[in-house]
């Protein structure tokens, strides 16, 4: 590891997305309503700047700057190329929706820009205090972005309660911090490694610090019993927020996990491995069973998250090179499913008309066969159905856990998807068995038509070569611990 | 130069194969002609190359490699390979020339129907999967062909696949080959559990090591290891070729299209259980229980079988049992350990045979697809092609000394005389008894079909096959040249085959190292002794048993349906029971139907009511959701929308994880 005091070349990504966040913001306040596509056409060369910036510097080797703060390897590489991937298609799948609602507004570019920057600044924290940053930069603008159409009141109590209970897991991740900090004297994830590498005294001290961060990991994820907000700020946003928090965040929190879980606490591994157990037992139980009760769409695909991040919750137990591996094919896997199922509501949707109950999608294949069949895909990879992705994603998490020995915890996973697969083929036997309910013709544009049609044939591409992803999950986790 | 061989052996298996996947898959863009021209093609080739192949083989050359390593298993490998010997040539000439018979043949049958090009990429893919099948150096190669074979059996069987009779006897094929197939997978892993191979020539090598291996099948009785695997096969080979009691599949095939009759169901397909017994000559000549079981079944096949052709109506059906017999004859050869007698009987039963249904198939076209013989007769001068081949099948068939099956079927009875296993004199007298009744049976449906009185002007109803919708009166008249050249083409081998390769294929070394037969089982050194030449041989016949059993059964069939049509009813109802018992088929087939047909649908009957209904769907799947459905109402509750309730869950979240982790330390 190469220690280079106060270098800025590693963080050029996320200096060139501020100073275009900045960019916008002036031109946003210049043009007028008419020309709102500028700031939509500038976020997206942003992403294409920043990807290309990522792309010229890619790190083969983990690089610690600016004073131990921020390190650039990569796995931080990997993951900030995929959230600008994410991002991007955000932004495609809910221009319209936006524009329809009156919410193409330079605001939700800028808050989407700036709850990126929290998340790369999160993806390539090597510090307590740059983790935070990056979460609290995230936190915020996700919490304006929920609130940012305003005559809606439901929004606006999604808003609120995100807000409070996030401020509430803000308060205990850096209480556990604190108490981290207070047994091994350091903040730097690598120093405190280092400090706990032959143990300590102070057990009682260091288990309660792991608790509270742990706590304060879920609630970022959505495990339960920290889960409550995920069903009602994903259904009480309106669907292109919903799209936005369920995607890039989950590479990004997963990033924070990994970061203070897998490298900082790497030795506590006994400690914290039995609390993501009953973390993701719980979340993969409850995600699944409460998600059979819905009858909205947005809403069942929050539970659908819950017992998404409890799979992911296994790679990452399982504490191997291997397991945080499959954990980030996991997460990337969901995050382009998650990508995608928004997507067809906003698709879907148009003036007036949300499509997020589950009996719009009655007989979408005769109204439009393709993305019919693209939603099969998606639900097929969602409820792991081989040979689209979702299978080999849950296959390479439960090897994790099988080769650590909790053969118990792998049965139990694949009951609780078993159960879960009813939900996701409910919405394939409303889509191609049951007569339409809705005979609107479907105005999606053509780009968001194109971008959808690639998302799920890639679900379905990966699912019949998942080797080249997998080994770049692989690689990067290798070449970062 | 070899080098050039081996691409040789390609081309002999994927030439018909590029055929049917164009037939197929692109058939209606080819058309009907393109269809033919593209399958006939790729079988021509195919013929051409084993031609080349076989006299290279004659030359010397053999052949036994991989030629792709499907997959590595611990130590295990999955390949495709070749064996290329004189059985295998012998094999590859007989299925292609067959194949390109009844593909220029099928011509002139499916004139009509409107499914010509999926018939001709089936017939095709079945002459793929013979091959493959046959030239097979391995277990699981055969395994593919035997399984591959057996599904194009399938499709061809209920080729009109909206005639009842057709799905439900397409569908009883395929259940009874599952029986025999049960038995050759067990087979099959036997030899892998022991020999830990699937090559043959390793397990070859090895057999001899293991021959007084015993195996405990249940407790405190050991068998010989040899003799289970042995049965096992066999089991095997009696489904596919449709042996006592796996027979009842067969003469229901003739549903089917007359061509795959020919090709599948009487040359070729049928044959390859003989073939796959021949090929493991090894491993058999090791059990003499073995070989005595295979002889016995042979031996109550080929008499018993040969019986019920006597009192058939049909005209395929005829020949269908006369097909159960023959290959019974073949099956007393094997147990016999006379391999290659077999082997040479299969080659001359496949061209006598096929000419036999192709020529019962034309006589079908001109009695627009009529196929009952009471309402023929004196067809002779109406369609002389079909009539003299037909002649030349049927003596071949019984047996007349020079022609082809004269000197296959005498070599079998010799080799049963010869045999000193338990069972052989029992198959001695069922083979010899067996020639009078083919006989009888063979010239009956001549006799009826080709003279005697013009019958067919008062048949009613036309056969129930949906393509006969033309030209419906008139004379009956000769078929087109597609379907007599065939026929013609398949006379000469029928005629002269056996004269002219007797000697090198049972007394000479054509067969070389192909074929193993243990000093144990001296029959065909006895058969040896005996032979002086095949044209010696033909005139001694004059002199012995078999031949004036033939002429018996021939002379006795003259007299019953030309001289006097009255004497085989008054027979029947004479011994009424005997009549209906042969009508019947000795009620196998109501048998089968009523304890596995009908036991199978009570015991599935009551584990669907018990086990499924009850417990799985009542208990377990019901009782599951129910929990389910509570469960998910229960958090709908707590997710009751207040954010109390919620910063509640989390404190006591944290409070329940601080509490058990902070007890563990």
């Amino acid at each position: 590891m190469r220690h280079a005091l106060m270098q800025f070349a590693p963080a050029f990504p996320e200096i060139f997305v501020l100073i275009m966040i900045s960019l916008i913001l002036v031109v946003d306040a210049a043009v007028d309503d008419g020309k709102r596509f500028l700031a939509y056409f500038l976020s997206l060369v942003t992403l294409a700047g920043a990807s290309f910036l990522t792309l010229r510097d890619f790190s083969t080797l983990p690089v610690l700057t600016l004073g131990g703060l921020f390190i650039d390897d990569p796995l931080s590489d990997v993951l900030k190329l995929f959230l600008y991937l994410s991002v991007a298609i955000v932004l495609v799948y809910s221009r319209d929706y936006l524009r329809q609602r009156g919410l193409y507004k330079g605001e939700f570019f800028v808050l989407a820009l700036f709850a990126l920057l929290g998340m790369m600044v999160m993806v390539s924290a090597s510090h307590f205090l740059t983790l935070y940053l990056g979460l609290e930069l995230l936190s915020l603008s996700l919490y304006a972005m929920v609130a940012l159409q305003r005559d809606s009141s439901v929004a606006t109590e999604a808003a609120m309660k995100y807000f409070v209970l996030g401020a509430l897991a803000s308060g205990m991740l850096l209480y556990g911090m604190s108490m981290v900090y207070g047994v091994t004297g350091s903040l730097g994830l690598g120093d405190i490694a280092i400090a706990l590498q032959d143990g300590t005294d102070l057990r009682i001290p260091l288990v309660f610090g792991i608790v509270f961060i742990v706590a304060g990991l879920a609630f970022k994820l959505g495990a339960v019993p920290f889960h409550m907000w995920i069903p009602d700020v994903y259904h009480g946003a309106p669907t292109a927020m919903t799209l936005f928090i369920g995607s890039a965040p989950k590479i990004a929190a997963f990033a924070f996990v990994i970061r203070i879980l897998g490298q900082g606490l790497e030795s506590q591994v006994s400690d914290w491995r039995g609390m993501l157990v009953i973390l993701a037992v719980l979340s993969m139980a409850l995600g699944n069973i409460a998600a059979i009760a819905q009858s909205n769409l947005k809403r069942m695909l929050a539970y659908s998250a819950i017992s998404h991040m409890g799979f992911m919750l296994l790679g990452i137990l399982a504490g191997s090179q291997n397991g945080y591996g499959s954990a980030m094919f996991y997460v990337l896997v969901y995050a382009l499913m998650s990508l995608g199922g928004f997507g067809m509501i906003l698709l879907l949707s148009r003036a007036g008309f949300e499509a997020d109950r589950l009996e719009d999608f009655k007989g979408l294949n005769r109204r439009s066969p393709w993305l019919a069949f693209m939603m099969l895909l998606l639900m097929f990879s969602m409820a792991g159905v081989p040979p689209t992705v979702g299978f080999y994603a849950k296959l390479s998490v439960l090897q994790a856990v099988v080769e650590i020995g909790y053969v118990w915890l792998a049965v139990a996973a694949v009951l609780f998807s078993l159960i879960g697969a009813f939900y996701y083929l409910r919405i394939v036997k409303l889509m191609y068995f049951d007569a339409p309910h809705d005979a609107a013709p479907i105005k999606a544009s053509p780009d968001a038509r194109v971008v959808m049609s690639v998302n799920g044939l890639a679900i379905l591409a990966l699912g019949i070569m998942p080797q080249p992803l997998m080994a770049v999950c692989i690689h990067a986790i290798r070449a970062s611990f | 130069m070899r080098v050039d061989m081996q691409t040789l052996y390609l081309v002999v298996p994927l030439a018909p194969l590029f055929g049917a996947i164009v037939a197929g898959l692109f058939g209606r863009l080819v058309g009907r002609t393109g269809a033919h021209v593209v399958t006939i093609a790729g079988v021509a080739v195919s013929f051409i190359a084993s031609v080349l192949v076989f006299q290279d083989v004659l030359a010397g050359h053999t052949f036994n490699g991989t030629i792709y390593t499907w997959m590595t298993l611990g130590d295990l490998r999955f390949e495709v390979g070749f064996l290329i010997d004189a059985l295998t040539a012998m094999m590859m000439l007989v299925v292609t020339f067959v194949s390109l018979m009844v593909h220029v043949y099928t011509i002139g049958y499916m004139h009509d129907d409107p499914g010509y090009q999926r018939f001709f990429s089936y017939i095709s893919l079945f002459t793929f999967s013979m091959l493959m099948l046959v030239m097979s150096n391995n277990f699981l190669q055969l395994f593919f062909g035997w399984e591959a074979v057996g599904l194009v059996s399938y499709l061809l069987i209920g080729f009109w696949y909206t005639k009842e009779t057709a799905i439900y006897a397409n569908l009883k094929a395929f259940l009874v080959n599952r029986v025999g197939d049960f038995g050759f997978i067990l087979g099959i892993g036997l030899v892998l559990a022991h020999f830990g191979s699937l090559d043959y020539a390793t397990v070859f090598a090895k057999a001899p090591s293991l021959a007084s291996e015993t195996i405990t099948l249940w407790p405190d009785t050991p068998w010989m290891l040899m003799s289970v695997i042995g049965i096992l096969l066999f089991i095997g080979a009696m489904g596919k070729s449709a042996q006592f009691p796996l027979h009842v599949w067969l003469p229901d095939s003739m549903e089917g299209p007359t061509p795959i009759s020919a090709l599948i169901h009487a040359a070729t397909m049928v044959t390859a259980g003989i073939f796959m017994v021949a090929r493991m000559s090894p491993l058999y000549e090791l059990s003499d229980t073995a070989l005595s079981f295979i002889m016995v079944i042979g031996a109550i096949t080929a008499l018993f079988m040969g019986f019920l052709g006597m009192v058939q109506n049909d005209i395929k059906r005829v020949v269908a049992y006369s097909t159960l017999s023959q290959l019974g004859y073949m099956t007393v050869a094997l147990g016999a350990s006379a391999y290659s007698v077999a082997v040479f009987h299969l080659m001359t039963h496949a061209f006598f045979k096929a000419l036999l249904f192709l020529a019962a198939g034309s006589v079908i076209i001109a009695m627009h697809h009529n196929q009952d013989i009471r309402y023929m007769g004196g067809l002779k001068k109406y369609m002389p092609i079909t009539w003299v081949t037909s002649l030349i099948g049927s003596l071949a068939l019984i047996g007349t000394p020079f022609l082809s099956g004269f000197y296959s079927k005498e070599s079998i009875i010799e080799a049963a005389k010869m045999s000193h296993l338990p069972g052989a004199g029992f198959a001695y007298f069922a083979v010899l008894a067996g020639v009078f009744v083919t006989a009888f049976y063979s010239f009956r449906m001549y006799f009826l079909v080709f003279h005697g009185k013009e019958r067919f002007h008062q048949g009613h109803g036309h056969g129930n096959e949906p393509d006969a919708h033309h030209g419906h009166d008139g004379p009956p008249h000769e078929t087109p040249w597609v379907v007599t050249g065939p026929l013609l083409a398949l006379a000469l081998p029928s005629l002269a085959i056996g004269y002219m390769t007797i000697e090198p294929m049972l007394f000479g070394d054509f067969f070389g190292r192909a074929i193993y037969v243990a000093d144990r089982h001296p029959v065909m050194h006895e058969l040896n002794q005996e032979f002086h030449g095949a044209m010696e041989m033909g005139l001694h016949a004059l002199a012995t048993l078999p031949f004036w059993l033939a002429v018996a059964g021939v002379g006795l069939s003259a007299f019953f349906y030309l001289k006097r049509p009255d004497i085989p009813a008054a027979i029947a109802q004479r011994f009424s029971f005997l009549h209906r018992m042969l009508l019947n088929k000795y009620w196998f087939d109501e048998l089968y139907s009523w304890v596995f047909a009908k036991g199978a649908r009570a015991l599935g009957g009551s584990l669907w009511r018990r086990g499924d209904q009850n417990v799985i769907d009542g208990f377990f799947v019901n009782g599951s959701a129910h929990l389910v459905e509570r469960f998910s109402r229960l958090v709908r509750a707590f997710q009751s929308g207040y954010i109390y309730h919620y910063a509640f869950a989390m404190l006591i979240g944290v409070f329940a994880l601080v509490t058990w982790f902070a007890r563990l330390n």
